[in-house]
């Protein structure tokens, strides 16, 4: 590519030095029709090229076009894509959580996208290409394999909507004992707010349509252990991660708990005001979900 | 000669306003395209300038996340359908029937009807601004996100209904030039002597034909299912949105070539002028152009490469796709080596015109390597992708409508545009164009997605994205010299040569600047390609007439096609809020019960059915009236 660059560049700024019109230069220029020779050279040369890059190309597509999702080898996760968060799936392994991609070091995961509404398209930049979350009827397919123990940026990458820049995910790459600690943590009975009065009201709104431990609905992202992810809300950034611009994990919960509108335009969670929150109750929740922490 | 002497002269020549509504003069409407597609080129470029201010640091909050989403549909929208085609089709018209040696195009009326509908279209569309809410679900318009269940404001429905009725005059344009290059061309005057902008506009007129019908019935599919509850696009009543894309991209591939074909006849016409060489490998240049058009329609599925189409699919289309990259690299070296031996001259249409080469070179290079499905993977939806389109058709096809506009000026009016202004025009332009997209290359390599309204600090986007928007204002400033030039260049007297270039190839530069309304005294006779440098050559200061002076035949002027057009308009406006709920029950009784939508059809309708009943015959210009003004 760049080859080709340099010849055309290099042929152009030749031209456009040698061949300036000089002053006082009247005569006419001889008219050239054409050139067979030549023209027959820069159809070549091109063709070739393509036929070069041709090769590698249809050996990765169909590379690419693996399908591991009943390879007993690989992880399964079924990834379902919502308006504004993204919800996997191990059925294998019988953990559904949200927004953070646990996954082990070295092993082929195999995904299965679909969307629960409009297009997404999922996209982990450092691991791989994307693939679009189709609706039921065109299911897709793919792998990705982490080979470095890391936190790893997801992305959705087709226009869904208002929040389409926010809609972030995380990969965890752990090795395998972590990971199996993982979904044994994972597993264990939910930990509720340790006040009766409060954790009665968080089950009455927040789990009708959230999930910790083995409570609670589906509708939203599962929050079991969400005092361990690295962001809330996929864009507000815990400082668990020590990364730069970030914040404590409460406070970015009370800040999402306000006005969740403001964090990610569009999005359907109900305002907790709205279903009878007080500025005190939210804090105490925000102190609570900060601390819910799985161990692995 | 016979012809009915009766009604000759009593036609009216209306004059002033009238007179740019009901004019079939292709001239004229060329120059109603140029106002048009330069307003809109204006709205959208307003829009592109608000995208990048957005954009110019992390997590900034100039425009809400729904704005944003409107803006960048409305900037794609608006800048492909209603700013470059029109400017292509005012160019097209300025220029090929006086390039075929032609009075008029094929079809006068409908010429006018092209541009109303078109213009109706367009300012329905952009009306969504102030009436609720302009489309949110990109320029795409992917189902599901453009339904009404994930667009709940009627912008999806300007969308829709604002580009069937634009498209509709794209279409009639595409039609009424075949049928002129077809049938109006000059004795002499082959296939294979035609100038290759008259070629390109010809295969790009056929690739309209073809293309726009694929986009007018998945509009019309949306627009049923938005506005009439059918399920084309519901997955729960068994439709399917990749039948969308599908329909999309079969229109919207070839939509590309439909922009750039005509650049590419422009750059075919500027280079050799200013090099005063005629084009190398002419034959080879018009082989190629039919290639890309053929291809054109065989790579949709590029597009669509993370849709999931399976590995023999995503082959099939990567292999179609690279092999593009073969009659386009043609015509590149066809260009460079018409300068080579050559006397070039850096004239403002020149400047834009060579810095065409190299820019559409990097877009091409960016595009063989997207046409690589597995890399597409990476690169599908970032930034990318945007660097790339961007290349194509601002470092192309905009360059190319620059160095035309400059090049073509003088013929369409009379008047040169200031040479100093235009060659700052170009290189603000230039380097601003370069410094707003150069970059985005490497911000989507980093990641960056297209179409997100912000991005978290700490990711290496900042700098980028705050040179990107700089260079962004750079080329606003240069719209607005090139704006300034105008307005200079207007208050300046009219009366250029024939020839200003005076190394002019192609048979309007063989009449004066800016033509009389009945182009040529005399159809010359063409005997060579480059008909007029041929005369020349020979020796002579004109073309050889191909008839005696004689009565000329000329169109009437007719309100119709304005009044058909805006029939469409009330009818689309009426059609459009018919699901709406009103509280005021005179609104909800016109809208809800279709009363507006049957009022703008029977206007249509009653303009249609006026036009097909009354004959016109239109007049002639007397051999008297033709020398005389030849004296004047």
């Amino acid at each position: 590519m760049i080859v080709v660059m340099v010849v055309v560049f290099g042929i152009a700024a030749y031209v456009l030095v040698k061949f300036r019109r000089k002053k006082g230069q009247d005569e006419i220029p001889e008219q050239v029709e054409g050139n067979h020779k030549l023209e027959i050279i820069w159809t070549a040369i091109p063709l070739l090229l393509v036929l070069v890059l041709a090769v590698p190309t249809i050996q990765k597509v169909f590379a690419y076009g693996e399908n591991d999702w009943n390879n007993p080898d690989a992880v399964k996760v079924e990834v379902t894509s919502h308006q504004f968060w993204w919800e996997f799936n191990y059925p294998d392994y019988g953990v559904r959580t949200a927004q953070e991609l646990v996954v082990p070091v070295g092993k082929k995961i195999a995904f299965q996208l679909k969307t629960n509404d409009v297009l997404h398209s999922f996209w982990v930049p450092s691991l791989g290409g994307k693939m679009d979350t189709n609706t039921e009827g065109s299911v897709n397919y793919m792998t990705l394999v982490a080979d470095k123990a890391d936190t790893y940026i997801g992305k959705c990458a087709e226009l869904c909507g208002p929040s389409h820049g926010f809609m972030e995910f995380r990969v965890k790459a752990v090795d395998d004992a972590a990971f199996d600690k993982w979904v044994a943590a994972f597993k264990e009975p939910a930990v509720l707010p340790a006040d009766a009065a409060l954790a009665e009201k968080f089950k009455t709104n927040c789990l009708s349509c959230h999930a910790v431990g083995d409570q609670g609905g589906a509708m939203g992202p599962n929050l079991t252990g969400i005092g361990s992810r690295e962001t809330i809300a996929s864009i507000l950034l815990n400082d668990i991660s020590g990364k730069p611009g970030t914040k404590p994990t409460k406070d970015n919960l009370v800040e999402w708990l306000m006005e969740p509108q403001a964090v990610k335009p569009g999005n359907t969670m109900p305002n907790p005001k709205d279903l009878g929150f007080s500025d005190e109750e939210i804090e105490q929740i925000a102190d609570y979900l900060a601390n819910y922490k799985l161990d692995y | 000669m016979a012809h009915a002497h009766a009604s000759s002269h009593s036609v009216k020549r209306y004059t002033g306003i009238m007179d740019w509504l009901t004019t079939v003069d292709h001239k004229k409407i060329g120059i109603l395209y140029l106002i048009a597609g330069g307003f809109f080129f204006g709205i959208g470029g307003i829009e592109a300038i608000l995208i990048r201010l957005q954009l110019i640091k992390p997590m900034n909050d100039l425009v809400s996340a729904q704005v944003f989403n409107e803006l960048i549909t409305m900037h794609g929208t608006t800048m492909i359908f209603l700013g470059v085609m029109p400017v292509i089709f005012a160019l097209m018209n300025a220029v090929i029937p006086l390039q075929i040696g032609a009075r008029d195009v094929a079809f006068p009326f409908l010429n006018s009807l092209g541009f109303w509908t078109f213009l109706f279209g367009g300012l329905l569309l952009n009306l969504s601004w102030i009436m609720g809410g302009a489309p949110d679900a990109g320029w795409t318009s992917y189902t599901p996100l453009s339904t009404n269940d994930y667009s709940s404001t009627h912008g999806v429905d300007f969308y829709t209904i604002g580009l069937q009725i634009a498209g509709l005059g794209t279409l009639i344009g595409g039609i009424n030039f075949l049928a002129t290059i077809i049938t109006m061309r000059a004795p002499g005057m082959s296939f294979m002597r035609m100038p290759m902008f008259t070629w390109t506009a010809f295969i790009t007129s056929a690739m309209i034909l073809f293309a726009f019908p694929a986009i007018t019935v998945g509009l019309v599919l949306l627009s049923f299912d938005r506005l009439l509850g059918a399920n084309f696009f519901d997955v729960a009543a068994g439709g399917s949105p990749v039948l969308w894309q599908h329909i999309f991209w079969i229109f919207g591939h070839p939509e590309v070539y439909i922009l750039i074909l005509p650049a590419f006849g422009i750059i075919s016409e500027v280079i050799p002028t200013f090099s005063r060489k005629r084009l190398f490998g002419y034959s080879s240049m018009v082989f190629a152009t039919i290639l890309i058009a053929f291809l054109g329609f065989m790579v949709w599925a590029h597009h669509m490469f993370t849709t999931g189409l399976g590995p023999v699919a995503n082959a099939l289309f990567s292999i179609a796709t690279m092999l593009i990259a073969v009659p386009t690299g043609i015509k590149i070296f066809n260009w460079l080596f018409t300068m080579w031996g050559g006397q070039i001259r850096f004239t403002s249409a020149n400047l834009f015109a060579i810095g065409f080469v190299p820019t559409f070179v990097m877009g091409g290079v960016t595009g063989v390597m997207l046409a690589s499905a597995p890399a597409d993977f990476q690169f599908h939806d970032t930034y990318f992708v945007v660097a790339h389109f961007h290349y194509v058709i601002v470092g192309g096809l905009v360059f190319g409508l620059f160095a035309g506009l400059h090049y073509w000026w003088p013929k369409m009016f009379g008047r040169m545009l200031n040479e100093t202004l235009g060659k700052w025009t170009f290189w603000l332009f230039a380097i601003g164009f370069h410094m707003t997209f150069f970059v985005q290359h490497f911000l989507g390599l980093l990641g960056m997605q297209r179409r997100i309204v912000s991005y978290l600090p700490n990711q290496n986007f900042d700098e980028l994205n705050f040179i990107s928007t700089i260079g962004a204002i750079l080329m606003g400033i240069g719209v607005l010299l090139f704006l300034a030039n105008i307005v200079v260049t207007t208050r300046k007297p009219v009366g250029v040569a024939a020839d200003p270039w005076e190394d002019g190839r192609t048979l309007e530069w063989s009449i004066p600047s800016p033509p009389p309304e009945y182009n040529f005294k005399q159809i010359p006779l063409v005997r060579g390609i480059d008909a007029f440098w041929k005369e020349k050559m020979a020796g002579n200061k004109e073309m050889t007439p191909s008839e005696p002076v004689g009565p000329i035949h000329m169109p009437s002027p007719s309100i119709l096609p304005f009044v058909m057009s805006l029939g469409l308009f009330i009818a689309g406006l009426g059609f459009m809020f018919s699901t709406e709920d009103f509280s005021n029950s005179f609104m909800s009784l016109i809208f809800n019960k279709y009363i507006v939508l049957i009022v703008g059809l029977l206007i249509t309708f009653a303009a249609m059915i006026a036009r097909s009943l009354y004959d016109d015959h239109g007049y002639h210009i007397e051999v008297e009236e033709l020398e005389g003004e030849g004296k004047a």
